[in-house]
């Protein structure tokens, strides 16, 4: 059995210790372990954190391959510290039936580079009309836990309500694309000062924000679980602690580029900017921040939206939306959460991992970092400092805002149950 | 002068100035036999129009022409043109093609910027309209044309609209008139006013450099000039307001309404108008009305503009400068 130690790391940015990998678990965490048969890595004080989990990745295989594939995808996954992802439905076909799921799920297997837990769609074809076969994905060999209509709203209070109703049978979670339509008709960015300046078709706050307060409501009333996907306006920030506060079974996710940029960037024109929900304004990025720190939003999300560079070589309206972000998310929420002071590095596990696990029901993910525990890991060289060349990138697209941007941190090893997928910052 | 001519507020007043006085001299070209000078021989100037605008595309024609430039007419309305890459597609066979300047008018906000920004091409770029952002030279015009009536045309050279008290009335929202005016009139000094149901009006309005109502008979005795922006009757099916009658109602200009506004006041209109609803013929044939005659400085406006921006830094008809700044 292959045996690995890591020597000095800071076990979720505590003092430093050695973990030693037998097989796929983790065999012992303590001082002074013996190297003996193991293969050495030096974390030399460098934080390992459990494998992070992205709840919201667009892996575009099958239908798209031309953005990403389940290999590219998962290779990005792997380089930016994930051991699992759930990868949405919104692909072509629809990830609406048992064998969509599931042929998505067997290409992460084989792969092997992050697990894939795809995400089933609430509606055939995304059309919010009709619920899909959400028990049958659920009982595929995906084990479907987690449906989105993501890319649209679920807007029907009708069919919502009764898919949130559905799922409570194999314990599963409707996850909304928080989106009234009519508010956002030719929609291009955040309504507010700077698209009144640019005449761009304004989304409006309040079209996130009514929906959530509606589902919160239904969740409520049908005693069931509801999750926000990329929540971004501090109104729905409001919303979310309001109905926490109620006792509401609802969880929140915040993507690492709503916790850094504002609608000021749009000024340039740039699509690399255009993503939906919208970036908001610099008042929205301190209340997410806050709203992730005190726990309110329960987890950092990528919302991972490769695009060809054609889709973004052009004038803003024809433009499509989304960005890349798999592997920047880490060093975006070590800029904004940790070096701000606002979360520590055991915060920045429980965000990234151990709370995106429990929503999504991902087993083996998300566990301690402790004997026992699959070794799914991830080890961060906290001191790096460099700008974002997306060259190095292993997405197959390119689309990411932060090019040229210095950002901190870098992931230099992952494992998935003991076998590396990240050495030195390379893909094994 | 910079290189591009994209939105109104990226001109200075001294910019403005320029360009205004400049629009005199061309319009005495106007005046002459032969309305023709050699100024742009041998240099090209595209008219890319991505949307339909007989009237915009004929005056900047008219203005290359009488410019002596090498014109190309490109529709893309109606050809292959239908994916967003197009754009720069068409910019980059331009590029080969040698132009000097591309006039692009296109449904977009944000396309002329993103032209003259992202590297497809070397040319000058001139905003005949994007979306609902800004229309420059119209409202290059419009001040033009204010000038002459509210200051005077030779009293008018060398300055601004310092004072001058401008109401624009309409459809607010959906305007790049609109936008490029309140950018241009405020760094000309005059002090403008916006009139528009509050539907009509854009949330962040209150970052604008002017003041916003929503009604126009407080303001009429206090204009001196009211600019009529076009609304368009399918607003009324999307619930910007109820009916027609009560838009013109509320909103429309007639005589009695006219008949408020200060003796030497104008009423403005960049065409083309809907009579009835947004203005009674009484008004719009009346003298006060200038919409022909700002049609006619549209082209005195943009010969000045095409001129400033490939390079003219001489005066350019030699005889009627009176002094640089
Ligand atoms: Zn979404």
């Amino acid at each position: 059995m292959s045996k690995i130690l890591i020597r000095g790391a800071k076990v979720l940015g505590g003092e430093p210790q050695d973990v030693l990998i037998e097989g796929s678990e983790i065999a012992a965490v303590g001082s002074g372990l013996s190297a003996e048969g193991a293969e050495v890595v030096e974390a030399d004080g460098k934080v390992l954190l459990p494998g992070l989990v992205d709840l919201h990745t667009h892996l575009r295989e099958p239908g798209r391959e031309d953005s990403e594939t389940v290999l590219t995808g998962t290779r990005a996954a792997a380089s930016g510290g994930y051991t699992a992802v759930f990868a949405m439905a919104n692909t072509f076909p629809v990830a609406d039936t048992a064998g969509v799921v599931e042929q998505v799920y067997r290409l992460g297997q084989e792969h092997g580079y992050c697990d894939v837990q795809p995400i089933g769609a609430v509606t055939v074809g995304l059309e919010g009309k009709k619920l899909a076969e959400l028990g049958a994905m659920h009982e595929s060999a995906a084990g479907v836990t987690v449906f989105s209509d993501d890319g649209k709203c679920v807007d029907d209070a009708v069919i919502m309500r009764r898919a949130l109703e559905y799922v409570k049978a194999f314990g599963g979670v409707v996850a909304q694309h928080a989106q009234e339509p009519r508010l956002t008709e030719g929609a291009q960015m955040n309504e507010g000062v700077v698209s009144a300046e640019l005449g761009l078709g304004g989304w409006p706050a309040v079209a996130e924000e009514s929906i959530i307060a509606r589902d919160v409501l239904l969740a409520e009333h049908v005693g069931s679980r509801v999750h926000i996907c990329h929540l971004s306006t501090a109104g729905s920030v409001e919303i979310v602690r309001w109905a926490k506060s109620r006792g509401i079974d609802v969880t929140a996710e915040v993507t690492p580029h709503h916790l850094l940029l504002t609608d000021e960037l749009v000024r340039s024109y740039n699509p690399v900017y255009k993503v939906n929900p919208p970036l908001r304004t610099e008042r929205d990025v301190m209340a997410l921040r806050e709203a992730l720190a005190d726990g309110t939003i329960d987890i950092v999300a990528t919302d991972h939206a490769p695009h060809p560079h054609e889709d973004k070589d052009c004038e803003w309206a024809a433009a499509a939306m989304g960005m890349v972000g798999l592997e920047t998310a880490l060093s975006v929420v070590q800029q904004t959460m940790v070096e701000t002071g606002l979360l520590d590095w055991a915060g920045v596990a429980d965000r990234m991992s151990f709370k995106p696990a429990g929503i999504g029901r991902a087993q083996g993910h998300g566990r301690p970092v402790s004997a026992g525990e699959p070794a799914n890991l991830t080890l961060v060289d906290t001191a790096y400092r460099g700008a974002v060349d997306p060259a190095g990138f292993a997405s197959r697209s390119r689309n990411t805002p932060y090019e040229g941007r210095e950002l901190p941190g870098r992931v230099t090893h992952t494992w998935l149950r003991g076998r590396a997928t990240l050495v030195d910052g390379k893909l094994a | 002068m910079q290189r591009h001519l994209i939105s109104a507020a990226d001109l200075t007043r001294d910019d403005a100035v320029l360009i205004l006085d400049t629009a005199e001299e061309m319009a005495r070209v106007a005046d002459r036999p032969i309305k023709k000078l050699p100024t742009l021989r041998g240099r090209t100037v595209v008219n890319l129009f991505f949307e339909d605008s007989t009237r915009t595309r004929i005056s900047f024609e008219a203005a290359e022409k009488r410019l002596s430039a090498d014109v190309i007419n490109f529709t893309a309305k109606g050809s292959s043109v239908s994916k967003g890459e197009s754009l720069k597609d068409t910019a980059q066979t331009l590029e080969a093609m040698g132009v000097d300047a591309v006039v692009i008018r296109h449904g977009a906000s944000g396309a002329p910027y993103r032209l003259a920004t992202s590297g497809w091409i070397d040319a000058a770029v001139i905003n005949a309209g994007d979306g609902t952002h800004q229309h420059p030279t119209q409202a290059l015009l419009d001040a033009f044309t204010m000038r002459r009536r509210l200051v005077g045309r030779d009293a008018g050279l060398g300055q601004d609209l310092a004072g001058k008290r401008i109401t624009l009335v309409g459809d607010i929202l959906h305007s790049r008139v609109a936008r490029s005016n309140v950018d241009l009139l405020h760094t000309l000094g005059a002090e403008v006013t916006l009139v528009a149901p509050p539907t009509l009006v854009p949330v962040g309005v209150e970052s604008w450099p002017c003041e916003v109502s929503y009604d126009l008979d407080s303001t009429l005795s206090k204009s001196d000039a009211v600019m009529l922006l076009r609304v368009q009757r399918e607003r009324m099916n999307a619930a910007f307001f109820p009916t027609e009658r009560e838009y013109s109602r509320r909103y429309g200009l007639d005589g009695d309404r006219m008949a408020k506004m200060p003796e030497h006041a104008i009423v403005m209109h960049p065409g083309p108008m809907v009579r009835g609803m947004e203005i009674t013929a009484e008004v719009a044939d009346s003298e006060r009305c200038t919409a022909i005659e700002q049609v006619a400085n549209g082209v005195s406006i943009r010969m000045a503009v095409l001129y400033l921006l490939l390079g003219g830094n001489e005066p350019a008809v030699t005889h009627t400068r009176t002094e640089e700044k």
